[in-house]
């Protein structure tokens, strides 16, 4: 690349699916100069939805999750710099400060860090208690699930019901405890949801939806004894897995100018500054088609908004206006979802038969296709994504 | 150009058949990738880099 504005170094923070896809993209599209990528994590660069699936549940071995082999990582003809968290951003100097001390400079520079879990508070002083993000929770979560008999879930979202099909197929006798009313009830809309929850329960989970929980009780030597919920009760526990929800890493760029609310808020491009972008799980940015900011937490997203930003740092200025997707997989459930669900979308169902556990939903509000919800019809799924490309501009005031 | 799949990795979302429909399809019954042409012709292999680069389960590998 010649173009003038191309920069002549990029820095990609963040080395999980987000930033190596960025990497990628850029080798990929013909950028030739220098590419450093910092990641906080030791391990190479590796994928997270088989966390909470086969490698919790011991189907894969650890080193299945690796993003890339080591041959494909050094043909990007970069520079890794792991196990270094960036702990500050200088926009004017252009440089990122790490954990260790180092200062890296560059011209343009990618924030790709990701989110952290929620945790409750209170949790960090008692043994047994686990949130799943990294492959280091993943080990120790799936090291104490083998020696349990108990576990409580606290959190209905999609990773806390992935956690408690994986925990139960297991043989743990699991209880999932979250304040909607069905799991993952924004994602996949309260019909496909109730479904879901019919499922585990159906597997033996035991679902308290619609409580909240209060706190936790340890025994003598500090480690987790129960869940207290608000209807009084404690569940007993030998273990707990808390998911309930994340926050994007943004800590690191306070009192860098970087406009930072739930995330790095950045344009359509993905720019969060001039030559300073944002993907991922942690990037706000607007989306031209829904008229408003969002931040995906997903897979897919990753390495689509990772091709965008690429594409806008060697100078395409294409807007990014993703039509989001993801899956989940639980029990034999297989479960996609293209679009969103706002909420009171109507839902309608256009194949198959719930009953058959194996249907497709679709969403519209005000009469406009929104999102598609497929249960075990991945093509049929893949074919429906068509309603909502074709649906004319959603604006949401 | 070479193209493998790896089956067990596959999550069935399709989006390779998205980028390259001449390339890939996927199963009637369950949605796990169908390899239609190991070695895709010249005008087919940017489609193809792209397939096995947005696929989230690295489950194709392309050989130059």
């Amino acid at each position: 690349m010649t173009a003038p504005d191309v920069p002549v170094s990029v820095l990609v923070v963040g080395a999980s699916a987000a930033g190596l896809s960025t990497a990628e993209s850029l080798r990929r599209k013909g950028y030739r100069g220098l590419l450093t990528i910092l990641g906080a994590e030791d391990e190479l660069p590796y994928d997270r939805p088989p966390l909470s699936k086969q490698m919790l549940s011991g189907a894969w071995e650890p080193e299945r999750t690796q993003l890339r082999p080591a041959a494909a990582l050094s043909e990007l003809d970069a520079e890794f710099i792991l196990g270094d968290a960036a702990v500050g951003l200088d926009t004017r100097a252009s440089t990122v400060r790490t954990a260790s001390g180092r200062t890296v400079g560059s011209d343009a520079i990618v924030i790709a860090t990701g989110v952290r879990p929620r945790t409750l508070p209170g949790a960090d002083e008692v043994a047994g208690v686990h949130v799943l993000r990294t492959l280091h929770d993943a080990l120790a979560l799936r090291a104490e699930l083998l020696e349990s008999d108990r576990l409580v879930v606290i959190g209905e979202g999609v990773l806390g019901a992935e956690i408690a099909a994986t925990a139960r197929t297991l043989g743990l006798d699991v209880t999932m405890v979250g304040p909607m009313a069905a799991p993952m009830i924004g994602p996949l809309g309260p019909a496909v949801a109730t479904v879901l929850g019919e499922l585990h329960t159906e597997n033996g989970v035991h679902c308290r939806l619609g409580i909240s929980v209060t706190g936790l009780t340890s025994d003598a030597r500090g480690r987790v004894a129960g869940v207290c919920l608000d209807t009084g009760e404690e569940l007993p526990a030998d273990i707990v897995v808390v998911a309930i929800g994340a926050t994007p890493a943004t800590d690191w760029l306070d009192g860098s100018g970087l406009t930072l609310d739930n995330g790095v808020v950045c344009d359509s491009r993905c720019r969060a500054a001039e030559e300073i972008y944002a993907v991922g799980d942690v990037a706000r940015f607007h989306h031209e088609q829904l008229g408003t900011l969002i931040r995906l937490e997903n897979r897919t997203n990753a390495t689509e908004q990772a091709a965008a930003v690429a594409d806008n740092i060697l100078c395409a200025d294409r807007p990014y206006s993703p039509i989001p997707y993801f899956w989940t997989d639980q029990f034999d459930a297989k479960i996609q979802v293209h679009g969103t669900v706002p909420i009171g979308a109507e839902a309608e169902i256009v194949d198959g038969d719930p009953g058959a556990r194996r249907f497709l939903t679709r969403y519209s509000l005000n009469g406009q296709v929104t999102g598609i919800v497929g249960w075990n019809m991945p093509k049929q799924t893949r074919l429906h994504r068509q309603e909502i490309v074709d649906a004319p501009a959603l604006v949401v005031p | 150009m070479n193209v493998t799949i790896y089956e067990d990795k596959c999550v069935a979302c399709g989006q390779c058949v998205a980028a390259a429909p001449d390339i890939f399809d996927q199963r009637d019954e369950d949605g796990i990738v169908v390899l239609l042409n190991a070695n895709p012709p010249a005008e087919q292999e940017q489609d193809v880099r792209e397939a096995a680069a947005v696929c989230p389960a690295l489950a194709i590998v392309v050989e130059e």
